[in-house]
């Protein structure tokens, strides 16, 4: 071997060294050991504290909207994913583009601009929000707002897993389902829906850790009452604001649970990734 | 990758014979109208009631909402910060994928957990999360709440996996018989970088950089706790949208979300040209 590519993989390999260190370090003490610390301040007095906090009132009344307000919200945005993703991939109709880069948008933007743009029309004094409310419909800091805004915040999570999926798949296997006389639905169950159902699991995984998590656009449409209107992550705002150290450990202990949910979440995601690739 | 790439790449074909390729039947048309329709409930029209909220008071409404001294330091602070953060992200983040797509160490799969745990972990808690390692009882002794370097390092962390996980794919792909090539030809490790792998990858940074900003541009969640609001320091333009509309004025909040929201199209926009290009040289 030439002397002088010798040298160069030598030295390759001391400046492998410091970016690896630089890379660990970085992850490390941006995200791995706050995270533990996290943990350790949860359980610093015991498991009995946060037990207490995890039993109360308004910590399983936010518990249960927040599985309220993502379930539905991940059912809409997996029903409007696979729907659209089959639109977008195998018709070609006029704005095609601008429907996908609409529903990109919304992710892109501040979850405060979400909760407003959704207030300013379903509000009380908003476009529509009079009427729907001499309708007796309340949608602005109702768990119908909620349920908007967290909504608008993972739109196109499982529409972009589904989409490459899809147009990987092709038509030939719907189309001979077609020609023995498979009806339409059929086909979506037996033959499109197996085709996408790792794409989708991942996608649907993705838009449930994101709408479990949503704070900023909730936040704006809440009202964020406690017992009545607060979601987890307003829980764990709220009772941190509150200060105290009662307050301090409803804070830790739900943004504990929070954590140990996402953390269960990637996993669960990390699983999936390979078998959608292999497929 | 955006959804308006991912469509540009699918090509309909025809479904049933006698029909041309991908053309709509009377089930897809009503679903396609059902969708449209739900867009147009959930995004158009709030989009389109931000913007004609701004403009309420006419162009001098809007320009006297933005000028004025309070939104006009949220908005600096904010830009600045995720400029900061961008161009820090497209440094370390493009290292960080070069490291986990080159270099082989145990402990690697965690370290790519560890890498999405940012997307997945609700803003409020990344907030938390930083506070009690940088907060006044962490154990460094470093205080980072209401210090705008606080809310840099919050932006940082929810930022994180944008450029990685653009780049990552980029590397993997990559033919490493060129960067050979170059070494036996006497290219220093430092010429070869700047020659063969960064022309490789900076589209994927561009498009990383681009995504991490728009985020940055709009973080609540993380920021507010450490941020401890204080107007005119640390003070963010979401929480200033956030106090106007609190306070009943609409107009001064939906003025500073249009703006946001310009930037944020802006952002899009150019990322999609990047997109394109890219895929047109590919």
């Amino acid at each position: 071997m030439d002397a002088r590519v010798r040298r160069a993989r030598r030295r390759t390999t001391r400046t492998a060294w410091v970016l690896r260190l630089v890379a660990i370090g970085y992850v490390l003490g941006l995200v791995a050991l706050p995270v533990v610390s996290v943990v350790q301040h949860t359980f610093a007095d015991g498991l009995a504290p946060v037990w207490d906090v995890l039993t109360s009132d308004d910590f399983l009344a936010a518990l249960r909207l927040t599985a309220v307000v993502a379930g539905i919200a991940t059912v809409l945005n997996t029903v409007f994913g696979v729907g659209m993703g089959v639109l977008l991939v195998r018709y070609r109709f006029w704005g095609r583009r601008f429907v996908s880069a609409v529903i990109d948008l919304p992710v892109s933007i501040s979850p405060i601009v979400v909760g407003v743009a959704l207030i300013l029309v379903y509000g009380t004094y908003g476009w529509f929000g009079g009427a729907l409310e001499d309708a007796g419909v309340r949608v602005i800091f109702s768990v119908p707002g909620m349920v908007l805004a967290t909504v608008l915040v993972s739109l196109p999570l499982v529409l972009r897993e589904v989409v490459p999926t899809l147009e990987e798949a092709g038509v030939e296997q719907e189309q001979a389902a077609q020609s023995l006389g498979a009806s339409a639905w059929q086909r979506f169950w037996r033959v499109t829906l197996p085709t996408i159902r790792w794409a989708l699991a991942y996608g649907v995984a993705l838009s449930l850790a994101r709408s479990l998590g949503e704070f900023g656009a909730v936040r704006v449409v809440s009202g964020s009452v406690a017992g009545e209107s607060q979601t987890l992550t307003l829980y764990v705002n709220d009772s941190y604001q509150e200060l105290g150290a009662d307050a301090q450990r409803q804070a830790f202990a739900a943004a504990f649970v929070l954590m140990a949910i996402a953390v269960a979440l990637i996993v669960v995601i990390a699983a999936l990734r390979p078998k959608e690739e292999r497929s | 990758m955006s959804l308006v790439a991912q469509v540009d790449r699918a090509t309909p074909s025809a479904f049933a014979r006698g029909r041309r390729p991908g053309e709509l039947t009377g089930g897809a048309s009503l679903g396609l109208g059902i969708g449209v329709l739900w867009l147009s409930l959930l995004v158009l029209l709030p989009i389109a009631a931000i913007v004609s909220t701004a403009f309420e008071d006419g162009l001098a409404g809007f320009w006297d909402a933005v000028t004025d001294a309070e939104a006009l330091s949220a908005i600096r602070f904010t830009v600045g910060a995720a400029l900061l953060v961008t161009a820090v992200n497209a440094v370390v983040g493009t290292l960080i994928a070069w490291v986990l797509v080159r270099d082989q160490f145990p402990g690697k799969r965690v370290l790519e957990v560890v890498i999405d745990i940012p997307f997945a972990l609700p803003t409020i808690v990344a907030g938390l999360v930083l506070i009690t390692l940088y907060g006044p009882s962490g154990p460094f002794g470093i205080n980072l709440v209401g210090t705008r370097a606080g809310v840099v390092l919050a932006l940082l962390f929810v930022t994180l996996p944008f450029v990685v996980r653009s780049v990552q794919p980029v590397l993997i792909d990559a033919d490493r018989e060129v960067e050979q090539a170059a070494a036996s030809l006497g290219a220093s490790g430092f010429t070869t970088f700047r020659r063969v792998i960064l022309p490789t990858v900076t589209p994927a940074v561009l498009s990383g950089a681009a995504l991490s900003f728009a985020r940055a541009l709009g973080e609540f969640g993380s920021v507010i706790l450490i941020s401890a609001n204080l107007i005119g320091q640390t003070q963010v333009s979401s929480s200033y949208i956030l106090k106007m509309i609190e306070s009943q004025e609409p107009v001064a909040a939906a003025a500073v979300a249009t703006l946001l929201l310009a930037v944020a199209v802006v952002v899009l926009v150019e990322l999609d040209v990047v997109q394109r290009r890219t895929a047109r040289r590919g």
